[in-house]
């Protein structure tokens, strides 16, 4: 539902931030900017007040493919029954203390 | 129970199971949460401006400091749920032409104005602790997005209330003039507090729509004498007056009775006569009008820092 009447509205960022070292990039929200390094200063000043980030990462949001909802069924059923993927699959004879 | 990947939206909402941008929904439901979410991003941004009254006149740097940060954050908190009611399918700047056309309302609390010093204390802690006590049951709304923003800003938000109070417990333990200050403040906030909470859960159209779709958990008058309860307690330690004559703990029902809302008045602000309904507009009209230049030139610049980086790796 793009508007095309509003053709001055900056991008649309997409905000992933590493808390600390060690962790992941989490997506922590998004933001309007007219570029990538503008999207890296507003994030620092609008998701890291307290000091919640050490890394940020900012990608434009029409540039994110995301699967479709709809069709989760037949994309995650490979998956549905394939239990033996999982450790509990498996009987070990009680002697086995540790595995 | 109910795959989370493949039940539909009825039955994601009775299990509780969170409704992402991308999942089918009902028109209204999708009207109902751009509506709410954006009038309450609208709130967050309005409500800077009876605060921004007092940053130069704040009496020390230390409030000067927290006022400021406090105003930051409202900020924030207006782009996070921006950014919430953008993944529903509406621009940010439709949102604006809402609020600047008057389409869209803000709470009206904002629209009292912020007389003195102490009104930034009563602010901080009637006003903020009503609009926290609103808040964190929306950190379990259905709606993904709406309720991450709210977890976000609930954890912010603390301080708000805490820095109220504290302004108002240095002035009613102050001198006589500072403590009538507090007092008048507490006068003047007190009922508009109790209103933002929202009209009798026997008048308000929209609350048993949005109890159904989980997007609103707990009642207005539920929260309302929720806030009561705390905030006359709080009263006490400031030493101040509840400005209710009908206020009595009724051991019953182990509540506070609390006297008739205004509610004339409440309409008369939301239809747009409050004190500085149209000063609020203006300012934040004037703002966007202002800023129009500064939003081009930034696209502008974008472009031709672009250009040259491409002119660059052409060579």
């Amino acid at each position: 539902m793009a508007n095309e009447t509003n053709k001055l509205e900056w991008p649309l960022w997409e905000v992933f931030i590493r808390s600390k070292a060690g962790l992941d990039h989490k997506h922590a929200g998004s933001l309007h900017a007219a570029d990538a390094q503008m999207a890296i200063e507003n994030a620092r000043d609008v998701y890291t007040r307290r000091m919640e980030g050490i890394s940020i990462w900012v990608v434009e949001s029409k540039n994110i493919f995301a699967s479709d909802p709809k069709e989760a069924e037949s994309l995650y059923d490979p998956a549905n029954d394939k239990i033996y993927r999982h450790p509990t699959f498996y009987n070990l004879p009680d002697e086995v203390k540790y595995m | 129970m109910v795959d989370a990947i493949h039940g539909d939206f009825e039955q994601k909402i009775a299990n509780d199971i969170t409704i992402e941008p991308r999942d089918t929904m009902p028109d209204d439901y999708r009207k109902t949460l751009i509506r709410q979410i954006s009038q309450h991003a609208h709130s967050e941004i309005v409500g800077m401006l009876p605060e921004g009254n007092w940053v130069t006149r704040a009496p020390s740097l230390r409030r000067k400091a927290v006022l400021l940060a406090k105003i930051q954050d409202e900020g924030g908190h207006g782009l996070y749920l921006y950014s919430a009611a953008e993944t529903l399918g509406v621009t940010r700047d439709e949102l604006l032409d809402q609020l600047h056309s008057g389409k869209a309302k803000y709470s009206s609390i904002f629209n009292y104005p912020s007389l003195t010093w102490a009104d930034m204390g009563a602010i901080g802690w009637l006003v903020d602790g009503a609009a926290i006590m609103n808040q964190v049951p929306l950190c379990r709304a259905s709606y993904g997005p709406y309720a991450r923003a709210m977890v976000r800003i609930c954890k912010e938000e603390s301080f708000h209330q805490r820095q109220g109070f504290e302004i108002m417990h240095v002035l009613a333990k102050g001198t006589e003039v500072q403590k009538k200050m507090a007092q008048d403040a507490l006068n003047r906030w007190w009922w508009p507090a109790l209103m933002m909470f929202g009209p009798h859960d026997s008048d308000s159209t929209n609350t048993e729509q949005s109890m159904k779709w989980r997007i609103k958990r707990i009642s207005n008058d539920d929260l309302r004498r929720k806030f009561v309860d705390v905030t006359v307690e709080q009263t006490k330690v400031l030493g101040l007056t509840v400005p209710d004559k009908d206020l009595m703990w009724n051991a019953e029902t182990g509540h506070y009775d609390f006297g008739a809302i205004n509610w004339a008045e409440f309409w008369n602000v939301v239809k747009g006569n409050g004190p500085c309904n149209k000063q609020r507009l203006e300012a934040r009209k004037a703002a966007w009008q202002k800023g129009e230049w500064v939003r081009e030139a930034a696209m502008a610049h974008a472009e031709k820092r672009k250009a040259r980086k491409e002119a660059l790796v052409a060579a």
